[in-house]
């Protein structure tokens, strides 16, 4: 047992770090994206809006393989990595990151925009009377009242990020310690016939997944009562 | 829009009426490898008998895996000869069917001409990158492990390699450049004529013997069994040594 769990923790700490970090990107880059979606106004908003949901209808394999190509040699990737002598960006903890950040996206900017819209424009006016510059306001008054939403939203990106397996599968190349993730390794096991440490990762997700699924059903019902 | 209607509706008829007669109908779980030999054998198949060839594709583990457990393959071309056998010992494959339907090459191949001179290119190393299958599921993988072993390059090399989970992913890594180089059937290069490649001398890896074998749903069928015959004729053979295999009785 105690070598078995040696054999699997490694991708299980891959995942969780991509996970992190990957939710903390998205947290700092998708709430100001929430809030500028959720203030209304032109209607092209809709159009970056619908851009951001992409990841949530298209295949993972339609992201990973344009991914691949524009990670590569031939895409932007590469020249990104050619500034450090790289070649490529895919097969790389860093591609992963990206990769990640594009596909949970939208599980991320949603809740957050959901939330600074159920507000209203009313707390910020109110902020703004008593002389509170937008800044003040954004971070005393909409982001503490955003917070249920900021909540699920991290949840959620952490989640689908642990969750992630076909662009993981087709821009990782299965590097242990770097990109063979906590799925990826799974697929490995059941399918080279190693059903013991599949079934410990696979039943470890099942736990996991609940939890996660219980989580945010709690954090909106704390919502609910409060709103 | 009435017209294109109209002939849509006959081009259906057309097809109800002239379909293949009464033809039967196989199914075919082909390793990664013999991916575009298998198209055109199940075309000459097709063309011969009237008879059907409807081919899946996958690295030979994971084949094996789902046969296991009780995938509706009918015949199974593996690319190594340990899992056929397996599925027989399982239970699972028709033990008398079994044979050797060719013999694989593995090449170090790059996109880039001049990048791959043999295996002093290994020992340099001006690469990042070592695409390879999956030595756990995709038996070219594990040929393409035996081989660095045998030239003492593994350690070295082993923390550039990227694992596809099959040699069709391998041979993509490479192919959008990702990476450098790496170790894919020769069979893949037909119709590559371009970057730089180095076959393998057979001395470094154990023989790609790759079996097919006739599994139990498919022994009833006569489709099955005639694609199984059709697949050690000429007609075959010569497709599958235009994709550069060997067979069994040359050596």
């Amino acid at each position: 047992m105690m070598a078995l769990l040696a054999d699997v923790w490694q991708p299980v700490l891959l995942s969780i770090e991509l996970a992190v970090l990957t939710t903390v990107l998205l947290l700092l880059l998708g709430t100001p994206l929430a809030w500028w979606l959720s203030r209304g106004g032109a209607w092209w908003k809709e159009v970056v809006a619908a851009i951001v949901a992409l990841p949530i209808v298209l295949p993972p394999t339609v992201l990973g393989f344009y991914l691949l190509v524009a990670l590569g040699p031939d895409g932007p990737g590469g020249a990104v990595a050619a500034l450090w002598g790289g070649r490529t960006l895919a097969f790389s903890f860093g591609g992963l990151v990206f990769g990640s950040m594009l596909y949970s996206l939208p599980f991320v900017v949603q809740p957050i925009r959901n939330a600074f819209e159920a507000m209203g424009p009313r707390p910020m006016e109110v902020a703004a009377t008593l002389r509170a510059s937008p800044w003040r306001a954004f971070v005393t008054v909409a982001l503490p009242l955003a917070r249920p939403g900021l909540l699920t939203g991290a949840v959620l990106g952490f989640a689908h990020t642990i969750g992630e397996f076909g662009v993981v599968l087709m821009i990782g190349g299965a590097i242990p310690g770097q990109t063979k993730v906590l799925s990826v390794a799974i697929y490995d096991y059941v399918e080279t016939d190693q059903w013991a440490q599949a079934d410990l990762l696979a039943g470890g997700m099942v736990v996991f997944a609940f939890c996660v699924v219980l989580a945010v059903r709690l954090i909106e019902r704390r919502q609910a009562r409060l709103a | 829009m009435r017209i294109v209607r109209l002939l849509l509706s006959a081009a259906v008829a057309a097809l109800v009426v002239t379909g293949p007669a009464a033809a039967g109908q196989t199914s075919v779980a082909v390793a990664a490898n013999f991916t575009a030999a298998a198209k055109e054998i199940a075309a000459a198949f097709h063309s011969a008998t009237g008879d059907e060839a409807v081919l899946s594709f996958g690295a030979s583990g994971p084949i094996y895996t789902q046969i296991k457990q009780g995938a509706p393959y009918q015949i199974m071309l593996s690319a190594d000869d340990a899992r056929p056998a397996q599925l027989v010992k399982d239970g699972l494959g028709v033990a008398s069917s079994r044979f050797t339907y060719a013999i694989g090459k593995l090449v170090l191949w790059s996109r880039t001409p001049g990048l791959v001179t043999g295996d002093a290119t290994l020992r340099d190393g001006h690469f990042a990158r070592l695409s390879i299958a999956n030595p756990a599921g995709a038996p070219y993988g594990a040929a393409a492990i035996e081989t660095l072993k045998a030239l003492k390059l593994y350690d070295t090399l082993q923390p550039r390699i990227v694992e596809g989970a099959s040699i069709a992913q391998a041979f993509q890594f490479i192919e959008t450049g990702n990476a450098e180089l790496g170790f894919v059937a020769l069979s893949q290069l037909v119709g590559h004529d371009g970057g730089s490649r180095w076959v393998v001398p057979q001395s470094l890896y154990t023989p790609i013997r790759q079996d097919a074998v006739l599994l139990k749903p498919g022994a009833a069928n006569p489709a099955a069994t005639a694609f199984m015959a059709f697949l050690k004729g000429n007609a075959a053979r010569t497709i599958i040594a235009r994709y550069g295999y060997a067979f069994a009785d040359q050596e």
